[in-house]
């Protein structure tokens, strides 16, 4: 019988490796057709140097960024599979290991104590986990660490109910053009519809996670998708920011209920390099890799 | 144009250079975030000096991913740029104290560093964020380091001698131009006209 918290805490680490140095192929095709498609110098020679770096970074195996992110995890928990309060704590030392491994640079910083060395905060909430009951006897495990550039830029607004589906696009150009050339562009950006003034977030970076051009399953929210894709490219931010070549690649969005009084909106910003991985282990410890 | 640059950089080479120009820079470049300038800059005021002179350099916005080899030596794992509008705030004041010659990172910069650029002869390059790869290629030494104890790996100031570090496009130049700014301009425009058809 395999140690199950020790093949989630090897899974969980190459996980982070793997999100560091290997992009998922769908953006790595998005961002060379970028470079084969942009006809001013100056942002071609912006993806270029972009798609070189994801090139030696997979060769290599190092991080395609020094912002190796702040490391977030979505874990779906099957209601029999064996382990419970186990998960995180090997989570946790997933961290720990692929900090001094891979190398991932520390980016826990203390308010009072300063940065942690580790990437693990003192006060046990970073790594930030999202869990999910599911039924079954799975555990998925979904690695997202996110860099502090593009985090910057996300916007959340309770936008007035009357404004509707309108205010929504409007906050959404606004969120995006704010971000501008700050966020290291082409972006992919996660938008969240709902819920309240924290689930909206949530739900924008959720919604990062989907597979580029897979659209949402309602038409309604596909069709919007697809529209605000369209608009965010006429801003022409452009690769870097220097107004040539794609502003973002792919819009995804997630919708929740909504108090009647509340329309929340969160905007979560992506840089080029949009970094997740998964797996999913069973009872016995059998690894299975998400396509990546 | 394309330009290469070596330190310490003459301040009447910059003048040449304009918006829009790529250039490489050899020699000695030093990274510092928000930390390292607040704790530069508090130095002055307290009339001691920072452990590295800044002068003719090149100033990196960067935290880099470093580690130490089986010598004992530091070797760069990462070294991309950092989004430099984080140090608008004191930029200004650090190219007037301590007079680098060209400032690296990403995002580009804002009017203050710009006016600082032309009254003090520095310009801005910006390195493709990210890109730590390429930019660790280029950094052939690790000469120093300085308040790593203190800041932490990615604050502290690494102090690093680079060969044909680049390409950097320059986004400020010495003669008040700042191409992020004219490219905001234009997302800006371009935002109110796609609000006023939606």
């Amino acid at each position: 019988m395999l140690d199950i918290a020790q093949v989630i805490e090897d899974t969980a680490a190459d996980l982070l490796k793997i999100t560091a140095t290997k992009l998922p192929s769908a953006l790595k095709e998005a961002l060379l057709k970028g470079e084969r498609e942009t006809v001013g110098a100056l942002g071609k020679s912006q993806l270029k140097a972009i798609n070189e770096n994801i090139k030696l970074a997979e060769t290599h195996s190092k991080p395609m960024c020094q912002d190796t992110g702040l490391v977030s995890f979505f874990v779906k928990v099957g209601d029999k599979f064996p382990l419970r309060s186990e998960i995180k704590t090997a989570l946790i030392k997933a961290t720990k290991r692929a900090t001094q491994n891979v190398p991932l640079r520390p980016n826990a910083v203390d308010m009072f104590k300063g940065n942690t060395k580790n990437n693990v905060g003192i006060r046990g909430s970073v790594p930030w986990f999202y869990f999910d009951l599911v039924e079954g006897d799975q555990l998925e495990i979904i690695a997202m660490p996110k860099g502090g550039g593009s985090s910057n830029v996300g916007k959340m607004k309770m936008i007035p109910p009357g404004k509707g589906i309108k205010g929504v696009k409007e906050f959404v150009i606004e969120a995006v053009a704010a971000a501008g050339p700050l966020a290291c562009p082409p972006y992919t950006v996660g938008v969240g519809v709902g819920g309240g003034e924290d689930m909206c977030m949530n739900l924008a970076k959720k919604a990062l996670l989907r597979p580029l051009y897979r659209y949402h399953e309602d038409e309604k929210i596909a069709s919007l998708e697809k529209e605000l894709l369209e608009i965010l490219n006429k801003l022409e931010i452009g690769a870097m920011g220097l107004g040539e070549g794609p502003s973002v690649i792919d819009v995804h969005m997630e919708f929740a209920a909504r108090h009647p009084a509340s329309l929340p909106v969160g905007v979560v910003i992506s840089c080029w390099a949009l970094r997740h991985a998964g797996a999913t282990i069973d009872k016995e410890g059998n690894v299975v890799w998400h396509p990546h | 144009m394309e330009y290469h640059l070596t330190t310490p950089i003459p301040p009447e080479k910059l003048k040449e250079i304009k918006i829009g120009d790529i250039v490489y820079v050899s020699g000695t470049v030093v990274t510092a975030r928000d930390e390292a300038h607040l704790k530069a800059l508090e130095l002055h005021k307290e009339g001691k000096k920072p452990p590295v002179d800044f002068e003719g350099i090149g100033l990196f916005h960067c935290g880099p991913v470093m580690k130490k080899n089986e010598e004992g030596e530091w070797i760069v794992v990462a070294a991309g740029p950092t989004t430099s509008a984080r140090m608008e705030i004191f930029q200004d004041e650090f190219i007037k104290t301590f007079h680098p010659r060209i400032i690296i990172g990403k995002g580009g910069m804002g009017e203050r560093t710009a006016k600082a650029c032309q009254e003090e002869t520095c310009i801005y390059g910006y390195f493709t964020g990210g890109a730590v790869l390429l930019a660790a290629d280029r950094i052939k030494k690790v000469i120093d380091v300085f308040w790593f104890d203190e800041l932490g790996m990615p604050e502290c100031l690494w102090l690093f001698d680079v060969e044909n570090f680049g390409p950097l496009t320059v986004t400020i130049d010495t003669h008040g131009g700042n191409l992020t700014d004219e490219s905001k301009k234009n997302i800006q425009a371009n935002k109110k006209k796609i609000l006023e058809e939606l």
